[in-house]
């Protein structure tokens, strides 16, 4: 693995060229993604709504490219990006969000319950905080078989709220789960700004418990996918659980229907993130400064994928919808 | 029949709710209102619009992600003084708060031997149809209704859900509402412009006739309205009974005209099973078994999670065609 140094010679020994390229192409997949979805939903194409992950993709991928494909997720109403992060196939999503048979769920499930267990992926969550019990016990399943599996427990700070999760990592900690909860930080519960919800340190919620606590930039994938890596081996060894909290943004409404926001957040700050703490461009420009990749590499990977994003959605859009029989199947195991 | 009334204005659902609201709030200063989002939002439906801007952050208190704790804190508040008014924003997220409500509110009275009150209402919302998947389309009321010192208050008109949700305000006791979410900005009808109230307990007839009774709450209200019009074309004439309070229940409103048309089909979004058509089927049986020409029928939710593709979720509902066929079936039409 070709050890990387960078200008400041802060030296990234675990992530080679390869994989940082591969990263961006993960990233730039959510973001055509979610664009796509945004896409659909204006033009009356999909059911329902949809929370876009755009601007918080490095979260997603720095964390899911540091687990096995066995390992285990929980995700949330936000939760495309942590589907595709975690091996997703952007067709099956597509079908899913628009709630055809050719989906994940057979178009049972929609935006905010795509599970795959296929890729680990124990499902999307639309109860906030909801699902830190299920990747607490699926840690503790772990544990118990003696398989070897993490679970990450994806939320957003908003789930600070919620008791379960203070509850969950209690036990976590006692017993000494392999789990790591990620709290994705992008300032906002809805239309609320977390200051105005949460009072406290968000870290000193999880440092209260003993549980190992850390901080990093979410719009840096190769912090979140340093940090990940170290937290995840320390998880794989039986010290217990984490608490990675990622400071983030999302650019877009808190769902596709969120369009006037200045009530809520002004458009600078908007435009602040979007323009200068961009997880895809801070990967890209860090990767040219070090001379590890040029503009025409970056054109390339978005061409491919963008071509393989329309491809799906086109397959998505032209699949069929469930059979009536469909409904009352899948009711009982 | 309380009906349009010649002085009345026409106005949605959602801004009769909010009228109720407001006048209550100036009326009592002990009212006030909490919940995610109801501030400066609005509500997640943009219900409450612009009340904030009238009583301040105070009386409409935005919460954190925390639906147990701040059920919690308002049976606290209602017990020592205030007149509390609960948010739940989707009536899915019963299951988080149910004990504070069915183990606290509800009993705090009976077991303080009546010297302790708790005069709260609980406005949460119903209804499939939205896309909106598992987790954010049930119907509930069911639940509450299970649980004795609970008044629970399913309104199907602006007119209706106005006069009650003032009645709730004032009520000494825990009342439930569920709100339809679908009719906030859709279903429109007249509210006189002077105030008035509409006591709890007592159903309304939302159309009469004679051959066969149609029961039904909340938004099934239309459905049973668009089915009657259908019957009405191959000569069968229906009556539209609307309980409106299922807790306590007019069962003479309902019983009286069973006994009229000596038919009944009990029409609700709740699962069938076990659910609001049961005990309103045992009330018709018990009590006007020897007027009925025909079994009393039940048309509920189907008994699955509501699944998210619209070809699906469709399937899950009682519609106007199907209470049209069996109306006529028990009609031998
Ligand atoms: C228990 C529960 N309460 C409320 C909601 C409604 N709701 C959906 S998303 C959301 C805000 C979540 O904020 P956060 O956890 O920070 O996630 P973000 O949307 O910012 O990614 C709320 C209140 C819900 N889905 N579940
Ligand atoms: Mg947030």
């Amino acid at each position: 693995m070709a050890q990387v140094k960078t200008k400041k010679s802060e030296s990234i020994s675990t992530i080679d060229r390869e994989q940082l390229l591969h990263m961006y192409e993960q990233m730039f997949k959510i973001r055509a993604f979610e664009e796509q979805v945004n896409e659909l939903y204006q033009s009356a194409k999909m059911p329902g709504l949809a929370h876009l992950y755009i601007g918080e993709e490095a979260i997603a991928v720095g964390v899911c490219e540091a687990l096995n494909k066995e390992d285990y997720i929980t995700s949330t109403h936000r939760g495309h990006g942590h589907c595709l992060a975690k091996g997703a196939s952007i067709d099956k999503m597509f079908a899913e969000l628009l709630g055809k048979d050719a989906g994940y769920c057979h178009g049972k499930g929609g935006s905010m319950h795509i599970a795959d267990q296929d890729t680990g992926n124990l499902g999307a969550n639309a109860i906030v905080g909801g699902s830190s019990g299920i990747a607490t016990g699926a840690a503790f399943a772990s544990k118990r078989l003696g398989n070897g599996r993490v679970a990450v427990c994806f939320f957003g700070e908003g789930a600070l709220g919620q008791g379960l999760v203070y509850e969950s990592m209690n036990m976590a900690q006692l017993w000494k789960l392999p789990v790591i909860y990620v709290c994705e930080n992008n300032l906002y519960n809805e239309y609320t700004h977390h200051s105005e919800s949460t009072a406290g340190s968000m870290k000193a919620r999880a440092e209260a418990f003993g549980i190992l606590t850390v901080e990093v930039d979410g719009q840096n994938v190769r912090e979140v996918h340093e940090t990940a890596i170290k937290l995840v081996e320390h998880a794989r060894k039986g010290e217990g659980p984490a608490f990675m909290l990622c400071n983030t943004y999302r650019y877009h409404g808190h769902h596709v229907g969120d369009i006037a926001r200045e009530y809520y957040r002004p458009k600078e700050e908007e435009l602040k993130w979007k323009n200068d703490n961009d997880p895809l461009k801070n990967l890209s420009s860090w990767l040219t400064e070090n001379g590890l990749a040029d503009a025409g590499i970056f054109e390339q990977i978005e061409s491919t994928v963008s071509k393989e994003v329309e491809e799906a959605v086109n397959f998505a859009l032209n699949a069929p919808f469930p059979a009536p029989e469909e409904v009352t199947n899948h009711v009982y195991a | 029949m309380s009906m349009p009334n010649a002085n009345g204005r026409e106005i949605f659902f959602g801004d009769a709710i909010k009228e109720a609201l407001a006048e209550e709030l100036r009326r009592d200063p002990t009212v006030f209102m909490l919940g995610e989002d109801i501030a400066e939002a609005g509500t997640t439906f943009k219900v409450l619009n612009g009340l904030v801007d009238e009583f301040g952050k105070d009386r409409i208190l935005d919460t954190p992600i925390s639906e147990p704790g701040f059920t919690g804190l308002a049976v606290g508040a209602a017990m020592t003084g205030l007149r509390p008014v609960v948010d739940i924003m989707f009536g899915d997220f019963s299951g988080l708060i149910m004990d504070q409500v069915a183990n606290q509110a509800a009993k705090i009275h009976y077991m303080s031997g009546g010297k302790l009150k708790v005069p709260m209402v609980l406005r949460t919302t119903m209804g499939a149809g939205r896309r909106s998947a598992a987790q954010h389309s049930q119907s509930l009321h069911a639940w509450y209704s299970h649980i004795p010192g609970l008044k629970v208050v399913v309104p199907s008109t602006p007119y209706d859900a106005k006069g009650l949700m003032k009645s709730a305000i004032r009520d000494d006791n825990p009342v439930v509402i569920l709100e339809d979410k679908m009719m906030y900005k859709t279903v429109k009808g007249y509210v006189p412009e002077e105030e008035y109230i509409i006591p709890i307990g007592v159903a309304d007839i939302k159309r009469e006739g004679s051959d066969i009774t149609l029961i039904a709450t909340s938004s099934m209200v239309y459905v049973a309205l668009d089915a009657a019009k259908l019957l009405e074309e191959v000569g069968i004439s229906a009556e539209v009974v609307d309980p409106r309070t299922l807790v306590p229940l007019d069962k003479q409103t309902l019983v009286e005209s069973v006994k009229k048309t000596s038919r009944a089909i009990i029409i609700d979004e709740g699962y069938e099973q076990y659910g609001v058509t049961a005990e309103l089927a045992s009330v018709i049986a018990d009590e006007a078994f020897y007027y009925l020409d025909a079994p009393v029928k039940r048309m509920g939710a189907m008994n699955v999670p509501i699944p998210f593709s619209p070809a699906l979720e469709d399937l899950t509902i009682p519609n106007a065609k199907g209470v049209f066929e069996m109306a006529k079936s028990l009609c031998n039409k």
